[in-house]
């Protein structure tokens, strides 16, 4: 309707531009000046659960009050609990950790999907995404019931005769990290056999007339060919694990926790707004720098008009 | 130098046995007669008639599926509006941080998303419900379609739009009848994607959820924190066959859909 309005009027085009704009400045940006504002206010026993509350129909006098307000108790909070800097620790450790891991899996596969025939390769790869369709939970989930204690992997490692004891796989490290790569693992397939497939075979071929051994041909044409995917793949995973909730709480163990869940806590459990924030803030100052370089890559990548 | 060799096959084999065995168990295990994963008690389908009689779950399920189809619908229009601004606008004041807003909610921890819209809606004082889960869902999902449509709008060629114009057809008329045509697979694969996120989507629901809006997620993540249970087996099992199907159906639409066009030379008619 709105566009159809527009397009009659000369420059009715800009609101083509305008509703997703304001959209998104609204959801997405508004939100985040409240998170920062909320993240210097002080805890409170009401509701909403903290105070200063900005009161524009006080005029000047409120915005004056307003500021005299503001605190920074919750970021000193996070300084000085060792809890808050475990969590980041622990966060960044299991997203870097999990994101090699991930490379040294997802490349294979790419590489053998790329090089397999061609009337394959569409086939392999939606076999590769259909998983990710379904449900991201579901895909926890279905861990579980492998890795409970009376769980399918002991079961099978009993008979098997390699441990006479059930193994506590739930609630370890362990279970994260699989059921991270697990979930993640097309994340990472993807880039990688968008560059992967895009290699000229021309190129190997020289190589190999020219008597480049396959290994070193893979380690000087292929690998820094495939770089792009690489960058993209790593960092479209290392930074949605960083602030990863779901799997550390249903797979993870209770005693450290990843930050993700320590937000989680503060604002369910704890309702501590205000240190809700804070964390919040401190997170997306720890990932901004991925999250622009990863930008960057998409803009590339998509090879959008400048 | 297309060789299959023994390593790729088996790195693919092994990879795709990695990603299907688990759910592979999980759909075996929903049709499991014992109460208990390790013991297995002849095929029954006891847990699908328990699922039937769970009017929680499937309260949730009908609030998940409204939420989804209606998030995904209004995210395929911001969406799709947005790529052809990105691509075919010309340079307009504040572009970069409108790309900048595009591609950040694909990579941002769901988390912050989450909590910073529930702060925008208490901020606000709207109540808290259907209406606050479809507008979350919308913004994050949105930005997804975007880049969906955006890799096939510039992928095409782009003669077809100009000569539309040059022959005096409006803008908008061009979108509709060449442009729209043309990017139309990319556009019904981003509704598709968008749905699916908003039905998965546990965490940014929690947050913006409120009293009367359980959404599917939200009721399944509370069952499974209090263990396995073989209806929760059961509803997933639904779940995937349901993806799964459609997934095979749009790849075999998108198939007749080539295969037409290319019988039909150039499926555009201006």
């Amino acid at each position: 309707m709105k566009a159809r309005a527009a397009a009659k009027r000369p420059g009715g085009g800009r609101l083509v531009v305008l509703v997703p704009y304001l959209w998104l400045l609204a959801f997405f940006l508004v939100p985040f000046v409240i998170v920062a504002k909320i993240s210097l206010s002080q805890t409170a026993m009401a509701l909403p659960p903290y105070t200063p509350v900005l009161d524009l129909a006080a005029g000047w006098e409120g915005v004056k009050q307003f500021a005299a307000q503001l605190s920074l108790d919750s970021y000193a909070l996070l300084v000085s609990d060792e809890l808050y800097l475990r969590s980041y620790l622990k966060s960044v450790e299991v997203a870097a950790a999990s994101t090699v891991l991930l490379l040294l899996i997802g490349y294979p596969l790419a590489y053998g999907i790329a090089r397999s025939p061609r009337g394959l390769q569409p086939l392999l790869v939606m076999l590769v995404v259909l998983p990710f369709w379904t449900s991201f939970l579901i895909r926890v989930y279905a861990w579980i019931n492998i890795l409970q204690r009376d769980g399918l992997l002991n079961d099978v490692l009993m008979r098997l005769h390699i441990t006479s004891v059930p193994i506590a796989w739930l609630s370890s490290d362990t279970a994260i990290y699989i059921g991270v790569v697990y979930s993640y693992l097309p994340f990472m397939v993807l880039p990688l056999y968008a560059s992967l497939e895009k290699i000229d075979p021309g190129l190997l071929e020289a190589a190999a007339d020219l008597g480049c051994p396959r290994w070193k041909a893979f380690w000087r044409v292929t690998l820094p060919l495939s770089w792009p995917g690489v960058a993209a793949g790593a960092l479209l995973c290392f930074i949605p694990i960083t602030g990863e909730f779901v799997i550390p709480d249903l797979l993870g163990g209770s005693r450290t926790l990843m930050i993700g869940q320590t937000l989680w806590t503060e604002f369910f459990s704890n309702r501590d707004w205000p240190v809700a924030s804070a964390i919040a803030v401190a997170l997306l100052a720890l990932l901004l720098v991925p999250i622009l370089l990863y930008e960057r890559l998409q803009k590339r990548a998509i090879g959008e008009a400048p | 130098m297309k060789r299959t060799s023994a390593f790729n096959v088996a790195s693919v084999a092994l990879g795709l046995a990695f990603l299907y065995l688990p759910i592979a168990i999980l759909v075996i295990y929903s049709f499991n007669a014992s109460r208990l994963v390790s013991v297995w008690g002849g095929w029954s389908l006891e847990w699908y008639r328990e699922l039937l009689r769970d009017q929680a779950i499937l309260d949730a399920a009908w609030m998940s599926l409204r939420i989804g189809a209606l998030s995904a619908s209004a995210a395929t229009v911001l969406g799709t509006l947005a790529a052809v601004a990105l691509t075919r606008g010309r340079r307009f004041r504040g572009r970069l941080l409108f790309s900048g807003m595009v591609y950040a909610p694909l990579v941002m921890p769901e988390v912050i998303t989450g909590l910073s819209l529930l702060l925008l809606f208490v901020a606000s004082g709207v109540d808290r419900g259907f209406w606050t889960v479809t507008a979350a869902h919308t913004t994050l999902t949105m930005c997804f379609v975007t880049v969906i449509v955006q890799s096939r709008l510039i992928g095409f060629d782009r003669s077809l739009e100009e000569a539309a114009m040059d022959l005096g057809c409006p803008p908008l008329r061009t979108f509709l009848t060449v442009t729209l045509p043309l990017i139309w697979p990319a556009v019904a694969a981003g509704w598709m994607l968008a749905f699916s996120l908003s039905l998965d989507d546990l965490v940014i629901a929690s947050f913006t959820t409120g009293p009367g809006a359980t959404t599917l997620p939200i009721r399944i993540y509370s069952q499974v924190r209090l263990g396995v249970k073989p209806e929760i087996n059961a509803i997933c099992t639904i779940m995937i066959a349901v993806v799964a199907f459609a997934t095979v159906a749009s790849s075999l639409a998108a198939k007749r859909g080539a295969t037409r066009r290319a019988r039909e030379g150039l499926g555009v008619q201006v």
